[in-house]
């Protein structure tokens, strides 16, 4: 891929990550692990891949991003504010009384946010709705949906993601954020999900099954979604739960966890450290 | 509007009025859409939503159909959703009250076969608590259908109304009460009959039993007023209070559960407005179980007899 480009996307995952600490560092915890897990997956799609338009959030013909892993909305609302939805400070007032960046996305009261979730699984049928509303309204879209590997163990996902295939949704472009962790330990200990890139094939999907932290295999990947035909798409993303900051990543229970204003600004300075060598 | 009620059945059934009328919505506004989770055959749609893009049949599966639906009222569409009661209400509860409610994708759900009516169906098809959930929904209305100039009046009316909108109906023929072509007002309580020694807020099946419990009643000198209390949610409370001040005994009749229905309701607004004497026509806390209609409604107390009963009860509480 282009090399500049490829820069860029890789910046941009380095500032969502950096929004990430930010709101987080202000309220002094809250969901890291699987907030910087998608991190490299949210640039590629609000740096490149997806239609948007930020002054214009509620247009229709845009591309729709459901995070269906609510949690992660921490890593949802530093795109959104990175990419010029909202004025930036405003995400530092994550989980305070009133705000508008709650725990989990809500669409009623973020801006960009297409889609409320945060009772695990939901997301992925509403995401199948919005795809075929999309496609009845003939509306040259198309809908991403986050799911997470801890996330399948709920069954309503799997009847969405039958839905889907047995509607031809072409539009609805599954990203399987498969970090092999959830609340509890490793996800093959507490309710184990199995190989889900075979999974997703036999439930009728164009399954690609990529490294989800490698932004160069996420653009091939996300290329090859734009494509059409019968079946919906799913991107099984091999990630790390905590990418990007090497304390959380070794922290076994980094679901949600509670940080100092010590430990994130140097987080916050390694961070940046990253993305200035990037300029070279 | 004319009240046309002389105990006869309506020739049409319910199941009839929702193939027609959710095919004449759907002809009339684009935006309109029904699903269905495999049901289509049981409530006359088939015809016409099987090969239209305005029906979309979701297979046995209630908690995605109704997040699809959220998803297509978020894209714009005015989606209807059926199930049977129990699958239109319990199995897909959290799905309605999140994606639809919390996240505010307004969106219309019919519930067929609601309490007794489930007959041969049985206890697991037999939704007693139905209403009870919808009513705890935040923002929803909830109708309990009795006849069907009624049920076509309030498809219309709910098809451009925020939130979510639950509607539990047979499929059936029921006794005809309103005249053709009526207009039944989501929000009101409907009089059906006045009366001067009791009042009776019935909704549904038991709209029918208590026109019988009138004519019984009026033997022996008892005049009672009916009042169709169809909307469940948001109550007429000015309607109750009103027959509350005015009469001062109340009775109540549902095909539900006490618990969290119409009996609630009731009482919920008498209790903060004009506190009264009440009694309750209702399911008592049990689940429900096979057989006919009509060996139903005697065995849960769903009848006419226990309308007269609970009536005279009332009124010996009067002061």
């Amino acid at each position: 891929m282009d090399a500049n480009l490829k820069k860029d996307l890789q910046k941009l995952a380095i500032q969502i990550r950096m929004g990430v600490v930010e709101e987080i560092k202000a309220r002094g915890f809250g969901h890291l692990g699987g907030s910087l897990s998608v991190c490299d997956a949210l640039a590629v799609l609000y740096g490149k891949e997806m239609k948007i338009d930020p002054k214009n959030p509620q247009w229709p013909e845009r591309d729709k991003l459901v995070c269906s892993k609510g949690h992660a909305g921490p890593a949802v609302y530093s795109a959104l504010a990175v990419k010029g939805y909202f004025p930036y400070e405003d995400i530092k007032t994550l989980n305070q009384p009133g705000t508008n960046f709650p725990s989990h996305c809500d669409k009623k009261k973020t801006v960009g946010v297409d889609m409320t979730t945060g009772s695990l699984g939901q997301g992925t049928s509403l995401a199948a709705g919005m795809a075929l509303g999309d496609r009845l309204k003939g509306r040259d879209s198309r809908v991403f949906v986050i799911v997470g590997d801890g996330e399948s163990n709920e069954g309503q996902v799997w009847e969405a993601f039958l839905f889907a295939s047995a509607k031809k949704l072409s539009n609805y472009v599954v990203l399987l954020d498969n970090n092999k962790k959830q609340l509890d330990g490793y996800v093959k200990d507490v309710f184990d999900t199995g190989d889900l890139a075979a999974k997703m094939e036999s439930f009728g999907f164009d399954t690609q099954a990529i490294n989800g932290n490698d932004i160069e295999a996420l653009t091939a990947a996300l290329e090859r979604t734009r494509q059409g035909g019968d079946k919906p798409y799913a991107i099984v993303m091999d990630t790390v739960k905590g990418k990007g900051i090497p304390e959380v990543e070794e922290t076994m229970a980094n679901h949600s966890m509670n940080v100092t204003p010590e430990q994130c600004d140097k987080w916050l300075a390694d961070l940046k450290k990253a993305c200035d060598a990037l300029e070279g | 509007m004319k009240i046309v009620y002389n105990g006869e059945k309506d020739s049409r059934a319910f199941k009839e009025i929702l193939g027609t009328q959710l095919e004449a919505l759907a002809k009339e506004d684009p935006d309109v859409i029904y699903l269905d989770a495999d049901l289509m055959s049981c409530i006359g749609t088939a015809k016409w939503a099987m090969n239209s893009s305005q029906g979309v049949n979701c297979g046995i599966a209630e908690a995605n159909m109704a997040g699809v639906a959220a998803g297509l009222s978020a894209s714009g569409f005015k989606p209807y959703i059926h199930s049977f009661g129990p699958f239109a209400s319990r199995r897909c509860y959290d799905q309605v009250y999140l994606s639809a409610g919390y996240a505010g994708n307004p969106i219309t759900v019919i519930g067929s076969d609601p309490g007794v009516c489930a007959a041969f169906n049985g206890g697991t098809h037999m939704p007693f608590e139905d209403m009870a959930l919808y009513r705890a929904m935040p923002g929803s209305t909830v109708l309990d259908i009795a006849d069907c100039n009624q049920l076509i009046s309030v498809l219309r009316q709910v098809k451009d109304m925020d939130g979510v909108k639950y509607i539990r109906v047979g499929r059936k023929n029921c006794a005809k009460i309103y005249e053709d072509g009526a207009e039944v007002p989501i929000g009101k309580g409907i009089t059906l009959r006045e009366g001067k020694d009791a009042a009776v807020f019935a909704t549904g099946i038991m709209i029918h039993e208590a026109f019988q419990a009138a004519e019984t009643l009026a033997k022996e000198g008892i005049e009672i007023a009916i009042i169709d209390m169809f909307t469940v949610k948001p109550l007429d409370e000015a309607c109750v209070v009103k027959y509350a001040r005015e009469i001062g005994a109340i009775v109540t009749a549902e095909n539900h559960n006490k618990i969290g229905g119409l009996y609630s309701a009731v009482c919920d607004a008498l209790a903060a407005n004009e506190p009264v004497p009440v009694e309750y026509v209702a399911v008592e806390d049990v689940f429900g179980e096979v057989g006919p209609q009509d060996y139903l409604q005697k065995q849960f107390r769903l009848t006419a007899e226990h309308i007269v009963e609970k009536v005279k009860a009332a009124i010996a509480r009067k002061k």
